[in-house]
C-alpha cells in the first residue's frame, strides 16, 4: 500500500509531539529514522517508498511548525547528487554509513568531477586512480570543485584504464576530504568570492570499500549523479513568486518612480516565464514518483538558468542608479550559494554561473536534441579511441 | 522625415583615426594588460593616473574635441570615438568618459570668452586637469535639467548628487545648479567637496557621491544656453559610448574565438560545433551593427546632423549589443568564464554599467519613438 499525503501528515504530527528541538542533531538524526527525511527513500535509509511527490508537503509542515531543518542548502551537492548515487550504486553497508550523516549535514559533500581538461567532456577526464592491494592510489587535479573547502567527502570518477576508450576505463569513489595528499585551493569568482575550488589529489589512498559500482563503470554510475544533478539545479518546489521573480516583483510594487511601460512588459513576461517553469517543476516531479529523472530534467535546466539571468539583468536595469553599485567585493570563500540575501549585482553575476555549472546549457541542447528528439549525433572522432589516444 | 533630406555619412575610419587608433591600442596593449588591470582594482589606486597621463597628455586624447585656439587638436567626436573604442577592447581604468567627454564638452557648450572657459578648457585639453561631470551616470540625454544643487545667496552651492563618474579622481567638478536666476553650470574644486566613491559594479570605471556645503563655485554659463550645454554632453556622451560598446564587442568576439579555437572537448575544438560557430557568426552580426551605429553617431556628432536619433539609435542598439556579447564571451569560455583570473567579468561589469549609462535601451527606444513619431 503507498503511503499517502494524509498518512505523512499524520506521521508528522505525531513525531513532533513526541521530539522536542532542543538538540538539534538529535532530532534530525530521529526524522531520519522514522523515514520523514526524504520519504521516497526506502525504509531504514530515512524513508518508506514514498512517492517523491510528498517531500514538500513534509518539509512543509516541518517548516511550519518551527522544527530545525537541515540546512540544505549547505549541502546541495551531497542531498542532491551523492545520495541518489549512493543509493542506486552502493552497497548496504555503504549506504548505511553515509546516508544518514548525509542527510543531517554533519557530514557534506562536494563533487570531484570536473578538471582542467575535462568539462563538458567529463569522460575524458584523466585523474588517475591504480590498484594497490586493498586500496586504490588516486592522482590528478580537479577543479570548479564547489564548496570543497567544507566537505568532508567526495564523490570523485577517476580513470582506472588509460588503454580502452574512454568511456569504458572510469571508475567512481568515495573520496574522504581530510585524507593525507587531498590539497583543496580556493578558486575566486567574477562575484569576488571563492564558492569553488582546485583540489589537487597526491597519491591519495582510497580502500576499494570505497568504490561504487563495479571497476570500469564509472560513467555509469556518473550519468545517474549528472541526471539528479540537473534536476537538483533546476526542479526544486517553489511556491508562485517564490523565485528571483518574487524579489523583482517586490521592488516593482514598492517603487512606483522606477517603472517604465517597456520594463513592465518585460517583468510580466518574466512572471510568465516564472510560473510556467513552476509549473513544468511541479510537472516533472509527478513524473518522478516512479523512478529516475528523465530528460525533462535537462530542459527545466537550459529554462531555469535562462530565465534567472534574463530576469537578474532586468533587476539591474529595473533599478537603475542603485543598479551601478555592488555590495562586497571582498575576497573570502563562501558558504552558501544564496541568491536571496544578496544584491542584485551579485546575483546578476552569480546566474551566469548557472548556465555552466552542472552541465553547460550547450551540452544540455545536445542531449535534448540527441536523447529527447532522437536528432543524429554530431559525428564523433573520440567514440573508438583509445583514451590515452585522443586528440587534445 | 526622409532618408534623402540627411547627408551622406561616412562611416569609415579615416588614415588618421587608424593611426590614433594603433598609438592608443599600443599604449593599452603595453600598460594595461588584464592581469595588471586586474591587480590594480582592488588596490587604494583602482585608477592608473600615469597611464591617463600618457594617454591624455601625449597621445592629446584628452583634448581631441577641443578647439585648437582653447588648446585642443580641433578633432571632433569621430576621433574621440576611437579612442572610447579602443578603451572599451581593453577596459583600461582611466577617466577619459569623465573628463575628456562629459567635464569638456560641458564647458565647450559655453561661451568661449568666459574668463572660466578660458582658464579651464585649455588645461583640461592638455591633460594637466582631470574633471568629471556632476550629474547621475544614468541621466539621459532631453532629462531635465537636475535640481539637486542649489546656488546660495553668497553664490556658494548646496547639494548631493549620487553616481558621479570619474569624479573620485577629478580635480574639477562641472556642476549643474539652479539658484534665483535660474540653471547654470559651475566650476568647483572638487578640494571643496566630498567625494566618496561607492563600491561600483564596474570596477575599471568607478562611481561616486559628491556632497557640497557651501561650496565655492565659478558659473561660467547660465539660462537656456547652461540646459543647451549639458545637453549637449549628456548626447555626446551616449552618443560616443556606442563606441565604447563596440569595442567591448569586439573584445568578446575576438577573445572567444580564439578561445574556442584552441580549447579542446570531445576530441575536437569546441569552436568546430556548428551550434557555437552559429553563435558566434551572430556576434559577429551583431558587431557590425553595434559598429555602424556607433560609427554614425560619432560622424552626426561631428557634423551636428540628425544627432538625436543618430544617438538614440546607437544606444538603443550597440548597449545590449555590448552586454550580450560579454554575457556570450562568459558562457563559451565555460568554467573559465566565471572566474575572477580571468578578466571577462571586468568587461562585463562594464558593459553592464554602460548599458545604464545615459540611459537604457529601453528608455532609448521609447525617447526615439518620440522623434520618429510613433506614438503609442
Ligand atoms: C559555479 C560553478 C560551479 C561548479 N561546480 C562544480 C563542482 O562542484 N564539481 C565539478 O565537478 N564541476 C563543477 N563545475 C564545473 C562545470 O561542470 C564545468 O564548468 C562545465 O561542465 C563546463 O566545462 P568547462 O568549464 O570545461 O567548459 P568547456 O567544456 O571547455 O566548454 C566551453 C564552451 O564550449 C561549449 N561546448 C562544449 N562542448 C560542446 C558541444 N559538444 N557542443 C556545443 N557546445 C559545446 C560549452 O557549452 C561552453 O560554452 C562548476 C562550474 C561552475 C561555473
Amino acid at each position: 500500500m503507498t503511503v499517502t499525503a494524509e498518512d505523512l501528515r499524520g506521521q508528522v504530527e505525531r513525531f513532533l509531539a513526541a521530539h522536542d528541538t532542543t538538540d538539534r542533531m538529535e532530532f534530525l538524526r530521529a526524522r531520519f529514522d522514522a523515514g520523514l527525511a526524504w520519504v521516497h527513500f526506502p525504509e531504514g535509509l530515512g524513508g518508506q517508498g514514498a512517492p517523491r511527490a510528498l517531500q514538500p508537503g513534509v518539509d512543509a509542515a516541518f517548516a511550519a511548525a518551527g522544527a530545525p531543518d537541515n540546512d540544505p542548502r549547505r549541502n546541495v551537492i551531497g542531498l542532491g547528487m551523492a545520495a541518489p548515487t549512493i543509493l542506486a550504486f552502493g552497497t548496504p553497508e555503504q549506504k548505511q554509513r553515509y546516508l544518514r550523516p548525509l542527510w543531517t549535514g554533519e557530514e557534506v559533500w562536494c563533487q570531484l568531477f570536473s578538471e582542467p581538461g575535462a568539462g563538458s567532456d567529463l569522460a575524458a577526464l584523466a585523474t588517475r586512480a591504480v590498484r594497490d592491494g586493498d586500496d586504490w592510489i588516486v592522482t590528478g587535479q580537479k577543479v570548479w570543485t564547489s564548496g570543497a573547502h567544507h566537505a568532508q567527502w567526495a564523490i570523485l570518477v577517476t580513470r582506472t584504464d588509460p588503454d580502452v576508450p574512454k568511456h569504458q576505463g572510469m571508475t567512481y569513489f568515495l573520496c574522504d576530504m581530510t585524507a593525507p595528499g587531498v590539497e583543496v585551493r580556493p578558486l575566486r569568482q567574477i562575484t569576488g568570492e571563492a564558492e569553488f575550488n582546485e583540489v589537487f589529489l597526491t597519491e591519495v589512498r582510497i580502500p576499494d570499500s570505497l568504490r561504487i559500482g563495479a571497476v570500469g563503470e564509472g560513467w555509469k554510475v556518473a550519468q545517474t549523479t549528472l541526471m539528479n544533478e540537473r534536476v537538483a539545479i533546476g526542479g526544486s518546489a517553489v511556491p508562485r513568486e517564490g523565485g528571483l521573480i518574487g524579489l523583482v516583483a517586490k521592488t516593482w510594487r514598492e517603487r512606483p518612480e522606477l517603472r517604465t511601460p517597456e520594463l513592465r512588459d518585460r517583468l510580466v513576461q518574466h512572471w510568465v516565464e516564472s510560473e510556467a517553469l513552476r509549473l513544468a517543476g511541479s510537472r516533472l516531479r509527478q513524473q518522478l514518483t516512479a523512478g529516475a529523472p528523465g530528460p525533462e530534467g535537462s530542459a527545466m535546466k537550459v529554462a531555469f538558468s535562462e530565465l534567472n539571468q534574463q530576469l537578474t539583468g532586468l533587476e539591474i536595469e529595473l533599478l537603475g542608479e542603485e543598479g551601478l553599485g555592488y555590495d562586497d567585493w571582498t575576497f573570502r570563500r563562501s558558504e552558501v550559494v544564496d541568491f536571496t540575501s544578496r544584491e542584485p549585482g551579485y546575483r546578476y553575476l552569480r546566474a551566469k554561473g548557472n548556465s555552466i555549472e552542472g552541465g553547460t546549457s550547450e551540452v544540455l541542447r545536445n542531449i535534448i536534441a540527441e536523447r529527447v528528439l532522437g536528432l543524429p549525433s554530431e559525428p564523433r572522432v573520440d567514440k573508438d579511441v583509445a583514451w590515452k589516444d585522443l586528440p587534445r | 522625415m526622409t532618408s534623402t533630406e540627411l547627408p551622406t555619412p561616412d562611416l569609415l575610419y579615416s588614415e588618421v583615426e587608424e593611426d590614433l587608433r594603433s598609438s592608443v591600442r599600443d599604449l593599452l596593449t603595453d600598460r594595461a594588460a588584464p592581469a595588471a588591470l586586474l591587480a590594480r582594482v582592488e588596490t587604494a589606486e583602482p585608477y592608473d593616473l600615469k597611464l591617463w597621463k600618457t594617454l591624455a597628455a601625449d597621445l592629446g586624447a584628452a583634448g581631441l574635441m577641443v578647439p585648437e585656439e582653447l588648446g585642443g587638436h580641433g578633432a571632433t567626436a569621430r576621433e574621440a570615438a576611437v579612442v572610447l573604442e579602443e578603451l572599451g577592447r581593453s577596459v583600461a581604468p582611466v577617466p577619459f568618459l569623465g573628463s575628456a567627454v562629459l567635464a569638456t564638452t560641458a564647458l565647450l557648450g559655453a561661451d568661449s570668452a568666459d574668463p572660466v572657459i578660458g582658464e579651464l578648457l585649455p588645461r583640461l585639453a592638455g591633460g594637466e586637469l582631470t574633471g568629471a561631470l556632476a550629474v547621475p551616470l544614468t541621466t539621459a540625454p532631453g532629462a531635465e535639467f537636475p535640481a539637486t544643487v542649489t546656488v546660495n545667496a553668497d553664490g556658494t552651492l548646496s547639494g548631493r548628487v549620487g553616481t558621479v563618474v570619474d569624479a573620485s579622481v577629478a580635480e574639477l567638478l562641472v556642476v549643474p545648479a539652479t539658484g534665483p536666476d535660474g540653471p547654470g553650470l559651475y566650476a568647483v574644486e572638487a578640494a571643496s567637496a566630498t567625494v566618496t566613491e561607492l563600491v561600483s559594479l564596474d570596477l575599471t570605471r568607478r562611481v561616486a557621491d559628491v556632497v557640497l556645503e557651501n561650496a565655492p563655485a565659478r558659473r561660467f554659463t547660465s539660462g537656456g544656453q547652461a540646459v543647451a550645454a549639458l545637453d549637449n554632453a549628456l548626447t555626446t556622451a551616449a552618443g560616443l559610448l556606442a563606441s565604447e560598446q563596440t569595442g567591448l564587442t569586439d573584445w568578446a568576439l575576438t577573445t572567444t574565438v580564439t578561445y574556442l579555437k584552441g580549447r579542446y572537448q570531445f576530441g575536437r575544438p569546441v569552436g568546430g560545433f556548428q551550434s557555437l560557430k552559429h553563435r558566434l557568426a551572430n556576434l559577429y552580426t551583431d558587431l557590425v551593427n553595434a559598429r555602424a551605429t556607433a560609427r554614425y553617431a560619432a560622424d552626426a556628432l561631428a557634423g551636428g546632423f540628425d544627432v538625436p536619433i543618430a544617438v538614440a539609435v546607437a544606444q538603443a542598439r550597440a548597449a545590449p549589443i555590448a552586454v550580450h556579447a560579454v554575457e556570450e564571451a562568459i558562457q563559451l569560455h565555460g568554467g573559465i568564464g566565471m572566474t575572477w583570473e580571468h578578466p571577462a567579468h571586468l568587461y562585463l561589469k562594464r558593459a553592464k554599467s554602460d548599458e545604464l549609462a545615459f540611459g537604457t535601451p529601453g528608455r532609448h527606444r521609447a525617447r526615439l519613438a518620440d522623434l520618429v513619431d510613433l506614438p503609442a
